[in-house]
């Protein structure tokens, strides 16, 4: 349950491996926190992540869950509930950017990509939504990405995936209005990240942090979505509507 | 048992008079013959029973789960003129209480600031008021109840019948059952007016000496304090204490009507209120000097209307919505007499943190009752509202919580909208005996809240 500051008590990351992940959580752990989740393929690899959340009276483990296998989410969720009671808030943090130029060659690897994207997070959304319209309280936050904003020839397949997930999470977010439950998404912009090391930054480039930072604020005042950083949003409201041939040269990543 | 073809539940999203923490449950407004039936089919999130609505945090919400009003009417309230009793149904408000009784020569054995409280919620918090000091919070007036039970009877509870439950059930923020009605004493009263004397104090040292001599001859008494002054006038207050009058001391016009009763509605604020509301340190400093102005060094004599001494807020409607969206919490602990350093500490931080609104309640407390999650206890009890969406206040009222937790004090189930269970753990040490006698009547735990939850009250 949240207090009356909206700090809350049991959080899951999904995507426990997550830098931008790790770092909301970061952000929302208070006196009132009793418990993290850190949801990843190999928990059994997580001991530093884990560690660098660990507070007094938090309970703060990794726990086994693979976006992929679509059939154990449930039963993961179930999990969540029992060991942990009702989750508060749940992080949406896992994606796989993929190496665009090898899919031209290994189009099943584009598949790869785009099941775990697109294909598990919708899954694990509709799982975690219908336990948040259950208990009648509780936020999904879901990372997406500008990538999917208008998307872009250097990584079309992620940024295809991200279009297609915020789009859902933007239906999924009108389907539980007056349920308790409510969706958070959250656009950031290039991220300095494992994911993203050795890539060239794009303008506006930003932090795990400072998303983290704009995320904890968007879920304190209730917003439906947010952009890291915030300029984003007027970048792209111009870039959307840019004629092809110019889209195409944009110097961007 | 046949479902009941009545009860329309809607999904409501509800909050507590703080208007924080919002949940979502079914609620549904059942009559009592009902009841049984919905209780029985409530599944895994439970239920809990909601009166006005004036618990400031969480106790009236079940997010999940089922939310129950249970209908009730004031033409079923019983006075017992002899015995100086009143028997009414949970539901029954002490407004539409007062509308029949004061007329009739009697006030409710307890009131707290607001008279827009059932009767259920009354014993479920186990309110107390202005009177504590000398009679004690609500539960001790209560000669019997009838209580819903987990498994769908009806239980007659007494401080003789039945005891363990009966104080179970009292302060038991309706996690044992949903009481049905209740009998309880009341106070013959001459008139519908008090006699009202004021001292205005400079300081707190003042404030609180003031407060320690002579609150025994007076029934009802009750500081404010001024949470923003600092320096030399660090803890103003004006002291009021009141009595019921008699006939004798009303002037000749006043005694044509004695008991007539005409609480006045002002004014209501409008559902929205822009962020950040209208209670801020310059509003909130502007009301405290002009509050304090207005009272006299010292009067005696003072005639006041019922609604003028004891309900002042409620003449205005949904005063709640003043603080914005965010909404605000009411901070509540009381720590015994002797830790006034811990007072004085809390008062401290309080001023500090620029944070307090003017709604601020300084009182001394009387003796404890039996039940063991009743909030009084001899000691103070400080009670400041705050905006919510303030900034610092979470880490503030951290503070706060462990000076009173270290002083032996504790917090308020019915105003908490954000301690930690292990702050319920440590100021309720009888915590353990409640749960064994809750456990016992509702093993397959029926009764949630949302409160209950974020506090693992059940355990």
């Amino acid at each position: 349950m949240q207090n009356a500051f909206g700090e809350t008590q049991n959080i899951v990351v999904l995507g426990g491996m997550s830098e931008i992940g790790l770092a909301i959580a970061r952000r929302l752990i208070t006196p009132s926190t009793k418990s993290v989740v850190l949801a990843c393929r190999r928990p059994d690899e997580a001991s530093t992540q884990v560690a660098s959340l660990r507070r007094d009276g938090v309970d703060v483990r990794a726990v086994a869950f693979d976006a992929a296998d679509t059939d154990s989410h449930e039963a993961f969720m179930d999990g969540i509930r029992r060991d942990h009671g009702d989750p508060d808030v749940v992080i949406l943090a896992f994606g796989q950017l993929g190496d665009q130029t090898r899919f031209d060659e290994d189009p099943a690897s584009a598949v790869k990509v785009a099941h775990v994207n697109y294909t598990g997070a919708v899954s694990i959304s509709l799982h975690v939504a219908r336990q948040l319209r259950r208990q009648g309280h509780g936020r999904l936050v879901v990372l997406s990405s500008v990538a999917g904003e208008r998307v872009r020839k250097p990584n079309f397949v992620y940024g295809s995936t991200k279009a297609g997930l915020d789009g859902f999470a933007q239906g999924l977010s009108d389907s539980l209005e007056g349920s308790g439950a409510r969706v958070l998404i959250v656009r950031p912009g290039f991220v300095h990240s494992a994911m993203t090391t050795g890539m060239k930054a794009a303008p506006f480039a930003t932090t795990p942090d400072a998303v983290a930072e704009v995320t904890v604020r968007g879920l304190k005042s209730g917003r439906r979505i947010v952009w890291a950083p915030g300029i984003l949003r007027w970048v792209f409201t111009v870039l959307r509507h840019l004629p092809g041939p110019v889209w195409r040269r944009m110097p961007v990543g | 048992m046949e479902k009941p073809m009545s009860t329309d539940f809607a999904s409501t999203r509800l909050t507590g008079w703080g208007l924080t923490a919002p949940s979502v449950a079914r609620v549904a407004t059942v009559a009592p013959s009902d009841l049984a039936a919905c209780v029985k089919d409530s599944g895994v999130r439970g239920v809990i029973a909601r009166g006005l609505g004036r618990s400031y945090g969480d106790a009236a919400q079940n997010s999940g789960g089922s939310v129950l009003r249970v209908s009730g009417s004031i033409s079923d309230v019983v006075v017992d003129r002899a015995s100086a009793t009143v028997t009414a149904s949970a539901a029954v408000s002490l407004d539409d209480l007062l509308k029949v009784i004061v007329p009739q020569g009697f006030f409710v054995p307890v009131t707290p600031g607001t008279r827009f409280v059932t009767v259920g919620g009354a014993i479920a918090s186990d309110i107390h008021g202005k009177n504590h000091h000398a009679d004690g919070s609500f539960g001790v007036h209560v000669r019997r109840l009838s209580l819903l039970l987990a498994d769908g009877t009806v239980r007659e509870l007494s401080p003789t019948m039945d005891p363990e439950l009966f104080w179970a059930t009292v302060g038991g923020m309706g996690l044992t059952g949903i009481i049905l009605d209740a009998t309880f004493a009341v106070i013959p009263i001459e008139t519908s007016r008090c006699v009202v004397s004021t001292i205005r104090c400079d300081d707190l040292d003042e404030l609180l000496s003031e407060m320690s001599v002579g609150d025994d001859e007076h029934r009802y008494s009750v500081s404010w304090v001024d949470l923003l002054a600092r320096g030399r006038s660090f803890g103003r207050g004006v002291l009021w204490r009141g009595d019921h009058a008699r006939v004798s001391d009303l002037d000749a016009k006043q005694a044509v009507e004695p008991l007539k009763y005409e609480p006045k509605h002002l004014a209501t604020v409008p559902p929205i209120v822009p962020p950040p509301g209208f209670v801020n340190l310059l509003t909130s400093r502007l009301f405290n000097e002009l509050w304090l102005r207005k009272e006299p060094r010292r009067k005696d004599g003072q005639i006041k209307s019922i609604p003028g001494y004891f309900h002042p807020l409620d003449s205005i409607g949904s005063w709640n919505r003043l603080y914005g969206p965010r909404g605000f919490i009411q901070y509540q602990f009381v720590v015994p007499f002797e830790r006034e350093d811990a007072l004085r500490r809390c008062i401290e931080m309080v001023v500090e943190s620029r944070l307090a609104s003017p709604l601020v309640v300084l009182k001394r407390f009387g003796a404890a009752n039996r039940a063991p999650l009743s909030f009084p206890m001899p000691g103070w009890t400080l009670t400041v509202d705050m905006p919510a969406g303030a900034d610092g206040l979470s880490d503030l009222c951290r503070r706060l919580d462990d000076v009173v937790l270290e002083a032996g004090g504790r917090h308020y189930l019915a105003k908490d909208a954000h301690t930690r269970a292990e702050s319920i753990v440590r100021g309720y040490p009888r915590l353990s005996e409640w749960r064994r006698v809750r456990d016992a009547v509702d093993p397959d735990r029926v009764w949630q809240s949302d409160l209950s939850r974020r506090l693992t009250l059940l355990g």
